[in-house]
């Protein structure tokens, strides 16, 4: 195993590679872009890159032009994760055979796709790799929206969000469905490393994905990912969004080991109302209607729920 | 792991699946990402057990759809490595976003297709139904009409699939159960021979070159793609024929066996000839030969490559015929047949101009019975004597209930 990167400060850290160049034509403010930066920057190691169809995609590889400094396909919208297996099993061939240009190197696999392509159409291919065992990486850039093709609900989408598919109107508060648990069903995979990270939380992000390179086998990241357009706030709150997603306890960090040893790794030290986190965007904003207001009490009593959930896991230690 | 050479006797007793699974070894394919389907899955699984058993190196990995298997030969493929799989029917129905994935991406490939019926209804045996819905995909396509085509044809697609001129995927068609699970004498080659003829794969723009990093699978909208996908058609129609005749050429060196774009037989002087694909081009020659008996000048022509399709080449074979029947084996849906409109297409603009008939025959594995030629070759005849046509444009062969027959 090749020795992991030493990363001293956030300064050295967001300078510490160009790999995925700042040209591309992503939002400002799309925390999509802070995402990948972190994931790519946490290794010195020779990358393989996937992407699904989706905003990452059609932003960073427009013909004659490329935001990539490091070998990258786009297939489709749902198979990002089996193309970078292809790529990997590949790799595991031509190394036996020594037939490598560079032997000594030792590539991650890494895939990225939106919560669409996760949650969704792409959900059959990821957990095809999962149980397969191919050592890769898929990242989820969650944004809990189909961005790209202009805001439709996906299985990701929380409940009482305003969709362009699930719109709130004069009889609805929008999606009626809870965001579905996609890492409780990867790890139920079985799979070495499952973690929930946040862009604001950049020193666990770095830990988890230095970890998940290092483990054989798949690993399954889901990132929370503010989406200035969708979820409508201003672009230069991205990290502001990204602090109350994780303060109120909203998207939770933490890690499930080998499918079922769960640490928590990030314990707000004030936590923030679930409020505060809906009240800042655009896409809950009728949540706070008279008549939806229970609604946020049923959020907060959900979020507590499951954070209550989280740490039993962790203290049960199975 | 080093692996073993395998000793074959000069004629082995295989069906086709085997032989093209015996192709795939020899050719000592890196990755094969597969998804079972009958008829084609003996092809992938005898390349696992050659795996198993230490005749090949490669990976096989036994992914979860054939929409996977493709995904993953794809990125295989980039990665820069001989990549192969095998599928039929409605695994290649699935399989299609991806057959345009691999093509615009300029990736070799080698798809084994067992040719089979598309539901509904189901039905697993053999039409050319599969075969025609990715004629547009931008692959190169292949015909083999027995066990020993779809042994040899696979050694032609990798060497022609993987040359830097062409980097197109290429198609190996059979036909399902009647080629792929017929068992016949194959003509061999020794593993030396086989893996001299396809040769090392040369990678080209590979994911895994560390030093030079590549993007593969970009957007392009109304400013680029155009170019793109014309070019992609300009190489398919002005490159791919010269690669596929030098690598007959060379194979038949290599073998002794010749192989043709367009196989003619007794077409120097026939007045009527049938035109079709797969196992049928047999049973239409041997009709032939017997209509020659009864003074009917009889011909045959077998298309062998369906894409790029030889336009040339069938415009050439077919100067002087004044009946011609187009034999398809899949039902058209609302318009002539895939055959029917590409040798309508390559007479239009010549000086041949014979009666063109469209047959549709064999859907879902129904046999196509030499008496059901022999009545052929006579309508055909008997619109020569008439000198007009006196049939319909098209008509189904032996399909049961009140004749099906259109214009
Ligand atoms: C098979 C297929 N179906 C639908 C689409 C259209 N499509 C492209 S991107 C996209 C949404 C992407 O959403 P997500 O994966 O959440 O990524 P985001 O854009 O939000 O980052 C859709 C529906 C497609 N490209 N392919
Ligand atoms: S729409 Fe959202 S996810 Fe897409 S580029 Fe803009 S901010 Fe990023």
């Amino acid at each position: 195993m090749s020795e992991m990167k030493k990363i001293k400060n956030l300064k050295e850290f967001s300078t510490s590679a160009d790999r995925f160049e700042g040209a591309n034509l992503l939002c400002p403010g799309c925390a999509h872009s802070i995402i990948v930066r972190e994931v790519l920057n946490a290794t010195n190691d020779d990358l393989v890159l996937s992407a699904s169809t989706g905003c990452l995609e059609v932003c960073t590889a427009v013909y004659p032009y490329t935001s990539w400094d490091a070998s990258w396909i786009h297939i489709g919208f749902e198979n990002s994760s089996t193309a970078v297996a292809g790529a990997e099993s590949m790799y595991k061939v031509l190394k036996r055979k020594n037939r490598l240009k560079q032997p000594e190197r030792n590539p991650k696999f890494v895939s990225f796709a939106g919560d669409g392509a996760s949650y969704d159409i792409g959900f059959q291919w990821i957990s095809g790799c999962m149980e397969r065992g191919h050592n890769i990486m898929h990242v989820v850039l969650d944004n809990e929206v189909y961005a790209n093709t202009g805001g439709q609900r996906s299985s990701s989408t929380p409940i009482g969000s305003s969709a362009t598919t699930s719109p709130a109107g004069r009889v609805s508060y929008g999606e009626k469905k809870n965001k579905k648990d996609l890492m409780g069903i990867m790890a139920a995979h079985g799979i070495p490393y499952a973690a929930q990270v946040a862009p604001n939380k950049w020193k666990d992000m770095v830990k988890k994905i230095q970890h998940g390179f290092s483990v054989d086998g798949p690993v399954f990241i889901n990132a929370v990912s503010p989406c200035t357009t969708e979820w409508k706030f201003d672009p230069k709150d991205t990290m502001h969004l990204t602090d109350l997603a994780t303060d109120s306890l909203v998207f939770p960090l933490y890690e499930i080991i080998d499918g079922h040893e769960l640490n928590i790794t990030y314990r707000p030290k004030n936590v923030v109302p679930v409020e505060e986190y809906l009240a800042a965007q655009g896409r809950f904003k009728h949540l706070f209607k008279d008549e939806y207001k229970y609604l946020i009490k049923e959020w907060q009593e959900r979020v507590d729920a499951q954070w209550a959930y989280l740490q039993r896991r962790e203290e049960a230690r199975v | 792991m080093a692996f073993d050479k395998m000793e074959l006797r000069d004629i082995e007793v295989w069906d086709g699946n085997f032989a093209a699974a015996q192709a795939l070894r020899q050719s000592q394919v890196d990755v094969v990402a597969a998804y079972p389907i009958t008829p084609s899955t003996p092809i992938v699984e005898g390349y696992a057990k050659f795996t198993s058993d230490g005749y090949v190196e490669g990976e096989f990995v036994m992914v979860e759809s054939e929409h996977a298997a493709m995904s993953a030969c794809i990125g295989a493929a980039a990665a820069g490595g001989r990549v192969a799989t095998a599928t039929s029917s409605q695994g290649f129905a699935l399989m299609v976003e991806t057959l345009y994935q691999a093509s615009g991406m300029r990736l070799p490939i080698v798809l084994n297709v067992v040719n089979r019926a598309l539901a509904a209804p189901l039905n697993v045996n053999g039409d050319h139904s599969d075969m025609y819905l990715g004629r547009d995909s931008g692959w190169i396509q292949l015909d083999a009409y027995c066990p020993q085509d779809a042994y040899d044809l696979n050694f032609v697609a990798f060497r022609v699939s993987e040359d830097h001129d062409v980097r197109l995927p290429c198609m190996v068609h059979q036909d399902g159960f009647m080629t792929s699970h017929t068992a016949q004498g194959v003509h061999t080659l020794t593993d030396d021979k086989a893996y001299g003829f396809v040769g090392d794969f040369k990678p080209m723009n590979d994911m895994l070159d560390f030093e030079h990093p590549v993007t593969h699978g970009v957007q392009t909208e109304e400013d680029w793609h155009f170019e793109h996908k014309a070019r992609q058609h300009n190489d398919l129609m002005t490159k791919v024929m010269p690669k596929i005749q030098a690598a007959f050429d060379d194979f038949e060196k290599l073998s002794g066996r010749k192989y043709n774009i367009v196989e003619k037989y007794d077409m120097d002087d026939a007045d009527v000839c049938v035109v079709c694909l797969g196992t049928s081009v047999e049973t239409a020659r041997e009709v032939a030969t017997e209509m020659r008996a009864e003074g009917i000048k009889a011909g045959v022509v077998g298309i062998r490559v369906i894409r790029p399709f030889p336009f040339l080449e069938i415009a050439e074979a077919l100067k002087g015929v004044k009946a011609i029947a187009a034999l398809d084996r899949s039902s058209p849906n609302g318009t002539v047949g895939m055959l029917f409109n590409e040798i309508a297409g390559s007479l239009f603009n010549t000086d041949t101009k014979a009666m063109l008939s469209g047959y549709v025959y064999g859907l879902g594995g129904r046999d196509l019975t030499k008496a059901h030629l022999v009545a052929l070759f006579k309508e055909l005849q008997a619109n020569i004597d008439a000198g007009k046509v006196t049939t319909p444009l098209q008509q189904f062969i032996g399909v049961r209930g009140p004749k099906l027959a259109y214009l």
